[in-house]
């Protein structure tokens, strides 16, 4: 099977293992990855702050870059899930609602596509430790995407997976909301500091790296000690 | 008319609610109860998500048809006695009132939870003519004692504690009793009792107006709107104009949806349903109906992209769901509807320039969306606003501007984003100590105020990639 690596631009610049640890898992699987350099970012950043027509240059742009890809797999539910509102905001293009339709239609984050599309649910690795899963609110409400990353966190040998406390609350990222509302996000976040802890777990782990960078950057403020690590990472340790 | 709470700036608005540590806990323990109600009365139910997709093809169906649906209303009511008044604006509102009250010559008014009342207010209105206003909802009560806003729209007092309220009962009523709540309710009950038998008038909100009969319901768990209405000569219901369902089928789809999704409840105590004025022959209700259908706004959202805001059956769901809302509290929304309903139906109704922070008052983590019974997409609806604020009404800050301008710019063309890959870890290097930067430089100064920021790894992937590609070739 083809597949384009949608690295996202947060991992591309600042987390590249985690978009190496998503190449691997999925050649690891079989499939044949090529990586399209035209990419750039979702384009979410202006999307969510109202800059329509800002967003609609990187929209277009990333449709730009994956016209060719049969699939699209990126290991971020919240930018996967921007892909997938592309219809909506082109749908009164003439000229972009056709591709933005084809386009999504081919867009999965990566637990996603092994569980639905490849139909693996266990891709035999191993992770000792303890570890609590967020997940992501886009990931969730908006791509709809729920169990998949729990089914193969559960089925990685050496995992003890514990509930995170109020698990469906956001962590207080939201983007551009932690710098706008600096005060409320802060608030947020340490309540899902607080939340992690009670958990005594060793690694929180999610499938965004957004929240986590949010997360795990105040609990080394807090001086916590729980190591953070993207569901990539995991999946991809023998 | 304004159903603003005052002039204090958005910052200190919040940071009030986040330094109230007894708000705080009261709407941390209150939403763990009503999601977790919400949730399993949902599971209870079955089918839940059929449900809110027939409650939102009712609401959506009677928004279209709303002025055949009102005009049924309108003639129903007639029909069975009761008088209707069409007001366009609060004021308009408020003074067919006014006018009823010096008719009357009324004295006292008592009333039933109603938020349209609050966002017209008529209460004061009516104290203008000299009529003494009493809440007799419990949670209104207690507000209007301690002469608080409401900071939630199904639980008003929801922001205070017991003590506070034994207080203000010490205070203003001369309570001496404990602070135990069958006894404050018992207090309650006796003072409220008093006011019921001495009513002129009995002023209501409206749940479910039902246009194929002309009833007025109301949904309570103190069946303080049958005293309202059964007690007082004159009856006087005020509705929004979207308050209303086509038949009692629909009703009954509403208000599980709304019992449900606002307290974890299958039905309240009581529904309350007012047909009209006593007419010749029956054994009851009240003397003299007055049904006021409030626009105030209202009619110029139909037929917009923010049509589906007028779904909203003030269940209080999306408020409960809101981890924004739980940190600050409903006072920080300096509106009489808080929360994520009332972050995107406020400026709606009032207009950007006093409310414009309120659309950018939430991660769009979209919990209200699912929370919500009849499917408003809320989430999407504050982000419409955004647009608006920037597209339309240009009242963002030029930094940002900027900010968004290159982003276009960055994220549209691959040989400057591959530059930006390249330089972000040379570039952050100064800031950078363990992979780490503890005190970032310009728009990372936010996000360092409160938590570390992670430097970039090593190479980007792309470059990482580039070279496994080459090492690939030449292997």
């Amino acid at each position: 099977m083809k597949v384009s690596l949608f690295s996202t631009c947060l991992s591309d610049i600042l987390f590249a293992d985690v978009a190496k640890n998503t190449l691997e898992i999925l050649e690891r699987v079989g499939c044949e990855v090529d990586y399209p350099m035209e990419q750039t970012c979702c384009g979410q950043p202006a999307y969510n702050s109202g800059y329509l027509q800002e967003a609609k240059q990187s929209m277009k742009q990333m449709m730009k870059a994956f016209k060719h890809s049969e699939y699209v797999v990126g290991p971020s539910g919240s930018c996967v899930g921007m892909l997938k509102e592309y219809p909506k905001i082109f749908a009164d293009d003439p000229e972009w609602a056709e591709e933005a339709k084809r386009f999504a239609a081919k867009c999965y984050e990566i637990t996603e596509f092994l569980v639905d599309v490849m139909g693996v649910t266990d891709v035999g690795s191993t992770f000792k430790g303890k570890v609590t899963f967020h997940s992501s609110c886009h990931m969730k409400r908006i791509l709809g995407v729920k169990e998949q990353p729990k089914t193969l966190l559960r089925n990685v040998k050496g995992v003890e997976l514990v509930d995170l406390p109020m698990e469906e609350d956001c962590c207080g990222f939201g983007g551009t909301f932690s710098v706008k509302n600096p005060v409320i996000s802060q608030e947020m976040v340490s309540e899902k500091s607080r939340h992690v802890a009670e958990t005594e777990a060793e690694y929180l782990v999610g499938a965004d790296m957004g929240c986590l960078m949010n997360i795990g950057g105040r609990m080394r403020r807090e001086g916590k000690n729980v190591k953070v690590v993207h569901i990539t990472e995991i999946l991809n340790t023998h | 008319m304004s159903i603003k709470l005052g002039e204090v700036p958005y910052k200190d608005r919040v940071q009030t609610g986040i330094e109230d540590d007894f708000m705080r806990q009261a709407v941390s323990s209150a939403q763990g109860r009503f999601r977790n109600g919400r949730l399993t009365q949902a599971a209870e139910l079955g089918n839940w998500e059929d449900w809110r997709e027939l409650g939102s093809e009712i609401r959506t169906h009677t928004l279209q048809n709303l002025d055949y649906y009102l005009k049924q209303l309108s003639d129903n009511v007639a029909r069975r006695g009761g008088h209707v008044f069409f007001a366009e604006t609060a004021e308009e509102a408020n003074q067919y009132v006014k006018n009823i009250i010096k008719k009357k010559q009324a004295k006292k008014v008592v009333k039933a939870k109603s938020m349209v009342t609050e966002e017209i207010g008529l209460n004061k209105a009516l104290e203008e003519v000299g009529a003494e206003v009493v809440e007799s909802d419990l949670g209104e009560w207690i507000l209007q004692l301690d002469e608080d806003p409401p900071s939630h729209i199904v639980t008003p007092a929801l922001h205070k504690n017991r003590q506070q309220i034994r207080e203000t009962f010490a205070k203003k009523k001369g309570y001496t009793g404990s602070d135990t709540p069958e006894e404050m309710a018992a207090f309650a009950r006796e003072q409220l009792r008093q006011d019921f038998l001495a009513a002129d008038v009995g002023v209501t909100g409206c749940n479910f107006a039902i246009a194929e009969s002309g009833a007025v319901t109301l949904v309570t768990n103190e069946g303080n709107a049958e005293m309202v209405t059964s007690l007082p000569d004159t009856v006087i219901s005020v509705m929004g104009m979207e308050r209303i369902v086509p038949t009692w089928e629909e009703m009954e789809v509403l208000v599980g949806l709304l019992t449900r999704a606002a307290v974890g409840q299958k039905l309240t105590s009581y529904i309350t349903a007012i047909t009209g004025a006593r007419l010749e022959g029956e054994i009851d209700g009240p003397e003299e109906f007055h049904l006021v259908v409030v626009d105030n706004g209202r009619s110029k959202i139909l037929g917009t992209e923010f049509q589906s805001a007028l779904h909203c059956i003030r269940c209080a769901a999306c408020i409960n769901a809101c981890p924004v809302y739980r940190h600050i509290g409903g006072h920080a929304y300096n509106s009489i509807y808080p929360g994520p309903i009332g972050a995107v139906i406020t400026p709606l109704l009032e207009g950007y320039d006093d409310h414009k922070e309120l659309p950018y008052a939430s991660t769009l983590c979209a919990a209200c969306t699912e929370a919500c019974p009849v499917k408003i997409p809320l989430h999407e609806h504050l982000i419409r606003h955004r647009q608006i604020i920037v597209e339309q009404e240009k009242k963002a800050p030029t930094a940002e501007k900027l900010m968004m301008k290159g982003f276009a710019k960055w994220s549209s063309s691959p040989a400057i984003y591959n530059l930006s890959a390249k330089m972000a870890k040379p570039a952050l290097g100064p800031w950078t100590k363990d992979g780490m930067i503890e005190n970032g430089p310009g728009p990372l100064k936010d996000w360092t105020g409160a938590r570390d920021f992670y430097a970039p790894q090593g190479q980007s992937f792309r470059a990482w990639f580039k070279q496994r590609q080459k090492d690939g070739e030449t292997s």
